[in-house]
């Protein structure tokens, strides 16, 4: 019979192992996810990345061994960021009729976002690559993880960040846009998709359809600006 | 399926080649994301045909960024010493870009839906 280690040693030196168990992960993050009635506290991905975390931390496997059977989940980002121009096409009408308060709330929120992380983490002594880790952060992943990689910051730091992000901005965007009285449904989702991207979009869906729409045309528009404007910005401060 | 897949990739491939012969500041996917919704634009058949694919990709858009964040276990240093920085950065800057955001919205809708009446 085969040792317990000889297995171990076959499972730790191929892919399978850790793609196998970042599905498996994601599942279980999902389940619950759904079981909560789709809380945006209960996010799946945090739930999959604390689960692996721990296990790699437990077994003492190095974050590279990992990365060899999780690079095939990872390398379909790029893909799916490019596959971000069908919902952006599908709502062009939708930009059409409120082009104007949607370009000015586009580059508002999206410079307030940009501005005031850095200048926060600037001011509580953040610097070098952790500050520019965080540049990025509402932005939708795919697209974070592109703009971290290309100005300098962490990649994987960016990727946390940005999740964090999403649900900070699913929970307080109802109560922040309430205690501002912002009716307009249009408004109160595009901000939240230019803040809070994807998981953000989520949670203006469950509140309004119309909200949930401008949610996902403002995320898609705040990855493209932010990948134009984190760059610009940063030259500009450092 | 297959066709569609390979139109999405070659826009990623195009946007990759063009972002570094071009030295743009830009990742790759977004660059041809933004050339894909312009032949959209140009030929409304090929989103028809493209659309389930690209939709099957999104729906599990949240798996894909598990990897990355598995990452955060090379950090876990960083974020005993930064956490509190990080979790004050992002509590006050999401809150805050909202609102501008929201309040931007409002105010431009206001003077342009007033000046078409």
């Amino acid at each position: 019979m085969t040792e317990l280690t000889d297995i171990w040693v076959y499972l730790s030196s191929e892919p399978l192992l850790w793609l196998s168990a970042t599905l498996v992960a994601y599942s279980a993050g999902d389940w619950l996810f759904r079981k909560s009635g789709r809380s945006p506290l209960v996010n799946p991905v945090l739930i999959a990345v604390a689960m692996l975390g721990s296990v790699l931390l437990a077994t003492g496997t190095p974050y590279t061994t990992y990365f060899e059977g999780a690079q095939f989940v990872h390398f379909m980002l790029g893909p799916a960021t490019v596959a971000l121009s069908a919902p952006l096409y599908a709502n062009l009408r939708l930009v059409r009729s409120s082009a104007l308060p949607m370009i000015c709330a586009l580059v508002v929120g999206s410079g307030v976002a940009i501005a005031s992380a850095v200048g926060i983490g600037w001011a509580l002594g953040l610097r070098g690559e952790l500050l520019l880790s965080l540049a990025p952060k509402s932005v939708t992943a795919p697209v974070a993880i592109g703009i971290a990689e290309s100005i300098g910051g962490a990649a994987t730091l960016t990727a946390v960040l940005v999740i964090f992000t999403g649900v900070i901005g699913a929970v307080l965007t109802t109560p922040v846009l309430n205690a501002l009285g912002i009716k307009d449904w249009r408004a109160r989702g595009f901000a939240t998709g230019v803040a809070a991207h994807g998981i953000g979009t989520a949670r203006a869906f469950q509140v309004n359809e119309t909200a949930g729409a401008f949610a996902g045309i403002g995320m898609g528009l705040n990855a493209v600006l932010t990948a134009f404007l984190a760059p610009a910005m940063i030259a500009l401060f450092f | 399926m297959i066709p569609h897949l390979a139109l999405i990739l070659c826009f990623q491939l195009l946007g990759e080649v063009l972002t570094r012969a071009l030295d743009l500041f830009l990742p790759g996917p977004v660059l041809g994301l933004v050339l894909l919704v312009a032949l959209f634009v140009a030929f409304p058949k090929v989103a028809e045909a493209v659309r389930p694919t690209a939709n099957g990709l999104l729906s599990h858009l949240s798996l894909l960024f598990v990897p990355a964040g598995v990452g955060v276990v090379g950090h876990l240093a960083t974020f005993s010493d930064y956490g509190p920085v990080f979790l004050i950065a992002l509590l006050v800057s999401t809150p805050l870009a909202i609102g501008a955001g929201a309040l931007t919205f409002v105010g431009v809708a206001r003077l342009t839906e007033r000046a078409n009446d």
